[in-house]
C-alpha cells in the first residue's frame, strides 16, 4: 500500500473509530431535578443555614457578598439540585451601576448568573468587593456582574450565562431561561 | 453508500489497519520496563528510578548548537500540555488536555491514530492537563479527568476496556500518568481542593478490574488515624497526582502525597499522617511498607506529590539506596530506602525560607516559625510561596555527572487568608478554607530573579551550579538530562526551550516555541538519529502564576496557548 493510501485509510479509520465509540449520554434526563431553571421557578438557598428557603431580595446586602441559589419548581416544590450546572450566583448591586441588558434582567438590583465558570467548569467563586467582581478560585478568571458577567480578567473565553429575574410576592422568581450555555466551554 | 455499507466499510478498515499495525508493534514486557532500550522512552520518567535520563549521546555539548526542529504537530488543544512524548520503537504516544491521546510516527510526525474522550457537560477540569500515558503489552493506558482508566490498543487506538475507578461528581479526578509494574496499572486521585480522601489504586492490566486500593489517610484502627482529629480523615485530601518511582529489588513504589485540607492548620490539628509524605507501597498487595513525612500539619498547600528519585548515594564512605526529593516545602531531602522503612538522612533548604527555621537532627522533623501558620480567620505571608520551592515539575539525575538537576522558584512569597468560617464539607464542592480574592503572590524585596535550575552533588550534599532565569521569569519546566552531557527544560513565559551544560550550567542552546513549555521532555532514537521531544502548551498553575505576578509587578506578560509537539535533531 502506498503511504498516501495508508494515510487516507488511517484518516478514515480515525473518523470511523470516533463514530463507533459508545457515546456518553449527554442529554438531560426527564428528572425535573436535572432540568435547567425554568420560567416561574423560585430561587432557594443552595446551602448554609437557610438551605431550601426562598431567597428574598431584601435579605441580600447591596454590593455583595453573593449567595448561591438553586431553582425550585414552584408547583411541585422540587429543587432542581440534580446537576451542579444548576447552581446560580445571586448578588445585589447598586441599580445605577447596571449596564445594558443586565438592567432588564435584574430585579431590585439583584442579578443572577450561572455559578459554573466557562473556562474549565469550576464553581465556588470568590467575591472581590473592591472590584465588585466574581473570581474563579481555579484559574483566577474574573467576571463583572453589573455588565452581563463579561470577562474582566483571567483565561475564561466567554461570560457567564445570565438568568433573567422578576419579583413576585416578595420572592425572586426566574423570568426566563439561561441566556447561553452553562459549564466549561471545552466539554 | 448507505449507512449499513459505511459501517461495514469502516469495520473492515478497522480490521485491516489493526492487522497492518499489530504486526509492527513491539509489545512492552516486564523485562523491557525494567531495562528500557536506550532508543526508547517507555514511561513517564524514562526509567523506574525516575532519573529523567536518556543515555543517548549523539546530541551533545559539542553539537547542540546545531539542534533544529525536524517536525512539529499541533494537538488542537489549549491549556497545560505536560505529558512526555513516550516512544516505543518508532511510535510516539502523546496525551494532551481533554484526555486526547495521539499515536504518531516518531520519525515523520505523521498521525497513526487519535483517541479523544467525550465528557459529560458537568465534568470540571480544575487542573486541565494530563501527564502522560503508560505502556504495557500491546496497550496504552490513560487515566482520565472523569476518574476512569482506559486501555487502548496500541496499534489502533481502539478502547479495549474502560473502568470507572471513582465518581467525578465527587471531584475525584486523574491527571497523572499511570505507573505499571508487574501487570498492575497504578493510579492516584487528584481532588485535594475538594475534600477527597486520596488513594492509590491498582487495576489488572489485562482485565481492568480493580485489585487493590490503599487510602493515604489512615482510617479508624489504622496507625496514624489519631493524627487526624474527629472525622477529618474522611475529607482531609492527601491527593496523589504524580507518578511514583519504583524499586524492583525492594518491590516498592514510592508515591509522593499531597497536602492536608482544608488548608488552615487548625482545620486538621495534628501531624496528619501520610500527608506531604513519601509512601512506599508494595504493588502486589497495596500494603504500605514505609513512609516519611517531609513536613507535618501542612497549611501552605505544599503538596509533596513529586516522587523521590531513586539514587544510590555514596556518602561518607557508605553506599546506600537513597530517595532524593526537592520539596515544595523548599528543602532538598535525602532519605534512605529499605525493605520495611524510610529513614531520614539529611534536609537542606534550596530556597530562601522564612517558615521552616530548622530540622530536628535525628528525625528531620521541621521546626516552624509558628507566626507563619495559616489559620481560620488569619492572614499570613510566607516565603517560599504557596507554590513552594519546587512544585510538580520533576528533577532529573545524570549518572554520568552524578548531579541532580532541580527546576525551582527562588524569591517568591504569598500572602493568603484563612476564611473566617469554613463551610461544612459537601461532596464535589471546593473545600479549601481560604479566601481566593485575598491571595497575593509577589517576589521578595530586592529579588533580581525567580526561576532557577540548580545542580546538586548528592554524594557531598553540595550545590554545584545554579542557572538563573532572566527577566523575573518563573521556572515551570520539567527536566531531561542526557548521556550527551546536557540538561533540557523550558518552563518560562518567554516560550523558550533550553539546553544547559550538565557539568557547568552554561546555556548552550535555546529555541523559542509557540507557547510556554511545562511538558516533560524526552529523548529517543529512530534509524540511528537521536531526537529530543517536548510538548509546548502553557496553562494550569504556570498560567495562574503569570497572572498573579502580572498583578503584583504591574506587568502584562502574555503567553499564547495551544499545544504543539516539537521534535528536534542535529542537522
Amino acid at each position: 500500500m502506498s503511504s498516501d493510501r495508508r494515510s487516507v485509510l488511517q484518516a478514515a479509520l480515525g473518523t470511523g473509530l470516533g463514530m463507533l465509540l459508545p457515546v456518553r449520554a449527554r442529554a438531560q434526563s426527564a428528572d425535573p431535578r436535572d432540568a435547567r431553571p425554568q420560567e416561574g421557578d423560585r430561587l432557594v438557598y443552595a446551602d448554609g443555614d437557610q438551605k431550601g428557603k426562598p431567597v428574598k431580595p431584601d435579605a441580600l446586602p447591596v454590593g455583595g457578598p453573593p449567595v448561591t441559589a438553586m431553582p425550585q419548581d414552584a408547583a411541585s416544590g422540587t429543587v432542581r439540585d440534580g446537576s451542579r450546572l444548576n447552581q446560580i450566583l445571586l448578588v445585589r448591586l447598586d441599580p445605577t451601576r447596571l449596564q445594558g441588558d443586565t438592567t432588564t434582567r435584574a430585579a431590585q438590583g439583584v442579578v443572577a448568573y450561572s455559578a459554573v465558570c466557562t473556562h474549565t467548569g469550576c464553581d465556588g467563586f470568590a467575591w472581590t468587593p473592591e472590584k465588585q467582581a466574581y473570581k474563579c478560585p481555579c484559574h483566577d478568571s474574573e467576571f463583572d456582574p453589573a455588565d452581563g458577567a463579561r470577562v474582566i480578567g483571567g483565561p475564561a473565553p466567554r461570560r457567564l450565562a445570565a438568568l433573567p429575574l422578576k419579583i413576585v410576592d416578595g420572592q425572586l422568581i426566574v423570568a426566563g431561561v439561561f441566556t447561553g450555555r452553562v459549564g466549561a466551554t471545552s466539554n | 453508500m448507505n449507512n449499513k455499507n459505511v459501517l461495514k466499510w469502516m469495520l473492515c478498515a478497522v480490521g485491516f489497519a489493526f492487522a497492518q499495525q499489530a504486526a509492527a508493534y513491539d509489545a512492552v514486557t516486564n523485562e523491557r520496563l525494567l531495562k528500557p532500550e536506550p532508543q526508547n522512552w517507555l514511561m513517564y520518567r524514562g526509567t523506574y528510578n525516575g532519573f529523567g535520563y536518556s543515555p543517548l549521546d549523539k546530541i551533545n555539548t559539542r553539537n547542540v548548537k546545531r539542534l533544529v526542529p525536524v517536525w512539529s504537530y499541533s494537538t488542537g488543544q489549549v491549556e497545560g500540555h505536560q505529558a512526555p512524548p513516550i516512544v516505543n520503537n518508532g511510535i510516539m504516544f502523546i496525551s494532551t488536555p481533554q484526555n486526547q491521546v495521539l499515536a504518531l510516527n516518531a520519525k515523520t510526525g505523521d498521525q497513526i491514530w487519535q483517541y479523544k474522550r467525550e465528557f459529560a457537560d458537568d465534568v470540571q477540569h480544575p487542573h486541565p492537563t494530563n501527564r502522560g500515558v503508560a505502556l504495557y503489552g500491546d496497550r496504552v493506558y490513560l487515566a482520565t479527568m472523569d476518574a476512569h482508566v482506559v486501555a487502548l490498543d496500541a496499534s489502533t487506538g481502539k478502547v479495549v476496556w474502560d473502568t470507572k475507578v471513582d465518581e467525578y461528581k465527587n471531584s475525584y479526578y486523574f491527571t497523572l500518568a499511570p505507573l505499571i509494574a508487574k501487570g498492575k496499572v497504578m493510579v492516584g486521585s487528584s481532588g485535594g481542593e475538594f475534600g477527597i480522601r486520596g488513594y492509590v489504586a491498582a487495576l489488572d492490566a489485562e482485565t481492568g478490574k480493580e485489585v487493590w486500593r490503599t487510602h493515604m489517610i489512615p482510617g479508624p484502627g489504622e496507625p496514624g488515624n489519631e493524627t487526624w482529629p474527629g472525622d477529618t480523615w474522611k475529607t482531609g485530601g492527601v491527593s496523589v497526582w504524580i507518578t511514583a518511582n519504583y524499586d524492583p529489588e525492594l518491590n516498592l513504589a514510592y508515591w509522593g502525597t499531597g497536602n492536608a485540607g482544608p488548608w488552615p492548620a487548625d482545620a486538621h490539628t495534628g501531624d496528619n499522617k501520610h500527608a506531604t509524605s513519601v509512601v512506599a507501597i508494595d504493588p502486589d498487595t497495596g500494603k504500605i511498607k514505609g513512609s516519611h513525612q517531609y513536613h507535618w500539619n501542612d497549611n501552605w498547600d505544599w503538596d509533596e506529590v513529586s516522587a523521590p528519585v531513586l539514587i544510590d548515594v555514596k556518602r561518607n564512605g557508605r553506599n546506600f539506596k537513597g530517595l532524593v526529593h526537592a520539596g515544595r516545602d523548599g528543602y532538598l531531602w535525602l532519605l534512605e530506602r529499605k525493605a520495611d522503612s524510610i529513614d531520614f538522612v539529611e534536609g537542606k533548604p534550596f530556597v530562601k525560607h522564612d517558615v521552616i527555621i530548622g530540622l530536628e537532627p535525628t528525625t528531620g522533623r521541621p521546626i516552624y516559625n509558628m507566626d507563619k501558620m495559616l489559620k481560620i480567620g488569619k492572614e499570613v505571608t510566607i516565603c517560599p510561596s504557596h507554590w513552594g520551592g519546587k512544585d510538580w515539575p520533576p528533577e532529573a539525575y545524570n549518572p554520568k555527572t552524578r548531579l541532580l538537576y532541580v527546576p525551582l522558584q527562588q524569591n517568591l512569597c504569598t500572602t493568603m487568608a484563612g476564611e473566617a468560617k469554613i463551610a461544612p464539607y459537601a461532596a464535589g464542592k471546593r473545600y479549601v478554607g481560604t479566601d481566593a480574592s485575598k491571595t497575593r503572590v509577589f517576589p521578595r524585596e530586592g529579588a533580581d530573579h525567580i526561576g532557577e535550575v540548580q545542580a546538586w552533588d548528592m554524594d557531598t550534599g553540595k550545590l554545584v551550579w545554579t542557572y538563573n532565569f532572566p527577566d523575573m521569569l518563573p521556572n515551570w519546566g520539567p527536566l531531561l538530562t542526557t548521556g550527551g552531557g546536557l540538561v533540557f527544560g523550558g518552563g518560562s513565559a518567554d516560550r523558550k526551550f533550553r539546553a544547559l551544560d550538565a557539568k557547568t550550567g552554561k546555556l548552550l542552546w535555546e529555541f523559542k516555541t509557540n507557547s510556554g513549555i511545562t511538558g516533560v521532555p524526552s529523548s529517543y532514537m529512530v534509524d540511528g538519529v537521536q531526537y529530543i521531544a517536548v510538548q509546548s502548551g502553557w496553562g494550569v498553575d504556570a498560567q495562574k502564576m503569570t497572572g498573579r505576578l502580572n498583578d503584583s509587578l504591574k506587568t502584562k506578560v502574555v503567553v499564547p496557548q495551544g499545544g504543539v509537539v516539537w521534535v528536534f535533531a542535529v542537522k
